[in-house]
């Protein structure tokens, strides 16, 4: 069994290696998503803000105050001051306002380039006076922030679609039927598509991330080996999760079509580029359900947080869980030909 | 068969087989046994049901009913083990080389055969560091063989293993299995060339429209229907005159060919009505003529 999962594990690896223009666009589109963005959000050309306003009353546009007046501004209310002031250190919130004191007071994070627009804005909205706040702890830069998602979505697109493209094409094509013709069972053909996947991409995550903290001085709080538990464990629960949308589809297009189905919900939903912080709870809650969501939650925690195994236990044990479901339905669905 | 053949055991028993797609009866309830170390040839045009047929004897594809037995016993994992296909299509994965793509299927099994007689069977030596995307097409199908050979099958199936290849492809093609059929390998083959089927195979099925409507060797079975022999004259040669022959005739590719069991007498004939047979040319039937007589339509229509 071992030697034909190998079998194929290495002829899987030397066909993606050879593969010049893959290859390089894996290595690439990431590597330019991450310079773009840092570029596009560090240079402050964001046209929309996001602030936490502290109050007891759920409709904070009725807060009669000249700011709360002001279009483009995302207002969102805040119970817990000690939560808002966590989120604006994360960036999901780029100010932290309380209105309802004798005299008004405002947080922002300093390292944060929407939260300066936005302070110049209150300021400048209003003649009474602010109370400044410092945000506790060290500041974190939108980039170290953004690193993790990007490396998620970096994870997200190779496994889902490397994987998902090259098992219909396989099927298509008829060189599945081939190997059907051979002792190699579907759950041994599965288990080298993932490992294979998974040896690629893992070294393209080291290599982003490497790259990443050597160029922009990205933070890591926590364990490295912590780290790399977690885009293992992510990786394996996408590829599974693409081999079972490819578990049996002939079609390229339908394929694309199903995959597309997925990433986007989890590019817009599982906080690659944006918090979450403001949405309807059932939306927060529906992101749940895909396995960025909790890789990029762990992976934050561990790099921002200095997070330890039992702080991201949870997300630990959902990537397992939907590793081992996914990889199951997977292989009792899979078809090794066309109908 | 004769006395000799009769004794070499069965390999293959199918009995009474079906498969039924949405509108078209497949497979309709054929049945055939194949001796050991013999080539089986299953003979028709495109659609005539041969791949789905051989397909359901693999393995591959499901039938809808009917029996198959090897060495005695229905199929089991044994039998995987124990046979190679060449599939009428195959993709391979891209990017590899010759030797990476056999060695591949090398590793899929637990007893291989040694890599290099494969590859010297195979005549591959020259190309075992070419990329699979750079063969011609006999190369191509050389080493879909090689493939089909690496758990030293008892069984080999090859599914119109020569279509598409030009001439001299295919005779180097056929000069292997010629190899292959030198250890005893048993050997099914579908294919719509006659001349292939007439070369390589010791025994065939022609089959149209999902059943098999002749069996037998090819000889045989030539000689079973036909008494004859065939004249062909070029049209031409009797394009301009009115004549008539007590034999049965037809116009055919350009040809006149005339049925005939007495060559002296309508040779005799043609010249009495001033037709030249400089360029008559006398052939046997084949299984072309054959499917013909049987089916009404051309085997490769």
């Amino acid at each position: 069994m071992i030697a034909r999962i190998l079998a194929v594990f290495y002829a899987r690896n030397l066909e993606f290696v050879r593969d010049r223009g893959t290859l390089s666009w894996n290595i690439m589109f990431p590597v330019v998503v991450l310079f773009g963005l840092n570029f596009v959000f560090s240079t402050g050309e964001q046209n929309q803000f996001k602030i936490g306003v502290l109050t007891d009353n759920p409709v904070v546009n009725e807060i009669d105050h000249p700011f709360m007046d002001i279009r483009y501004i995302n207002k969102i209310q805040i119970v817990d001051q000690d939560a808002g002031l966590e989120s604006v250190r994360r960036h999901k919130l780029d100010m932290l306002i309380d209105l309802d004191e004798p005299v008004a007071r405002y947080w922002i994070n300093e390292e944060s380039p929407s939260g300066y627009i936005v302070e110049k804005i209150l300021l400048q909205s209003s003649g009474e006076g602010f109370i400044k706040g410092v945000v506790q702890g060290k500041n974190i830069r939108y980039v170290e922030w953004l690193l993790p998602g990007v490396l998620g979505m970096n994870l997200m697109f190779g496994c889902l679609f490397g994987v998902g493209y090259v098992i219909v094409r396989y099927r298509k094509n008829g060189f599945l039927k081939r190997l059907k013709a051979t002792p190699l069972h579907a759950i041994e053909f599965i288990v080298a598509q993932v490992l294979s996947r998974l040896i690629l991409a893992i070294s393209m995550a080291i290599f982003i991330y490497v790259g990443a903290s050597y160029i922009l001085e990205t933070r890591m709080e926590g364990s490295y080996f912590l780290l790399l538990l977690i885009g293992i464990l992510g990786a394996i629960s996408l590829i599974s999760m693409g081999l079972l949308i490819a578990s049996r589809v002939s079609s390229e297009e339908l394929a694309g079509g199903l995959l597309n189905l997925m990433t986007w919900p989890m590019m817009t939903l599982s906080g690659v580029f944006f918090s979450l912080e403001g949405s309807p709870q059932w939306i927060q809650n529906f992101a749940n359900v895909f396995p960025l969501t909790h890789t990029l939650t762990a992976a934050r925690a561990v790099m921002i947080d200095g997070a330890t195994i039992l702080d991201i236990s949870y997300e630990l044990s959902v990537l397992v869980a939907t590793s081992i479901i996914f990889m199951i339905a997977g292989a009792l669905l899979f078809k090794w030909q066309s109908d | 068969m004769n006395n000799a053949a009769d004794r070499i055991p069965t390999i293959l028993e199918v009995q009474g087989l079906r498969k039924e797609y949405p509108g078209v009866r497949a497979v309709d309830g054929i049945s055939f046994l194949v001796k050991q170390g013999t080539c089986f040839g299953l003979l028709g045009p495109n659609g005539a049901g041969k791949t789905t047929a051989i397909e359901i004897i693999e393995g591959i594809t499901e039938s809808d009913g009917g029996s198959i037995l090897y060495k005695n016993r229905p199929l089991d994992r044994d039998f995987q083990k124990e046979t190679g296909i060449q599939f009428q299509t195959t993709a391979l994965q891209e990017f590899l080389t010759v030797k990476e793509t056999l060695l591949l299927f090398h590793r899929l099994y637990p007893n291989p055969a040694n890599f290099d007689e494969i590859v010297e069977e195979c005549s591959l030596q020259n190309l075992l560091s070419r990329d699979n995307r750079k063969l011609s097409g006999g190369q191509r199908q050389r080493l879909l063989v090689a493939i089909a050979l690496v758990n030293q099958p008892e069984l080999l199936f090859m599914d119109e293993p020569t279509t598409g290849l030009d001439p001299q492809a295919r005779r180097n093609f056929w000069d292997m299995v010629e190899k292959i059929k030198l250890r005893n390998t048993t050997l099914i083959l579908t294919t719509h060339y006659m001349e292939e089927a007439d070369f390589l195979c010791d025994e065939i099925a022609i089959m149209d429209k999902g059943k098999i409507i002749a069996h037998g060797e090819p000889k045989q079975l030539i000689a079973q229907h036909f008494k004859e022999v065939v004249l062909e004259l070029p049209e031409n040669e009797v394009a301009n005159h009115e004549f008539t022959l007590p034999f049965e005739y037809q116009f055919k590719y350009g040809y006149l060919e005339i049925y005939t069991k007495d060559i002296a007498t309508t040779l005799n004939l043609l010249k009495e009505q001033n037709i030249s047979v400089d360029k008559l040319k006398i052939r046997q039937f084949n299984l072309e003529d054959l499917f013909l007589k049987l089916t009404g339509s051309e085997l490769r229509s």
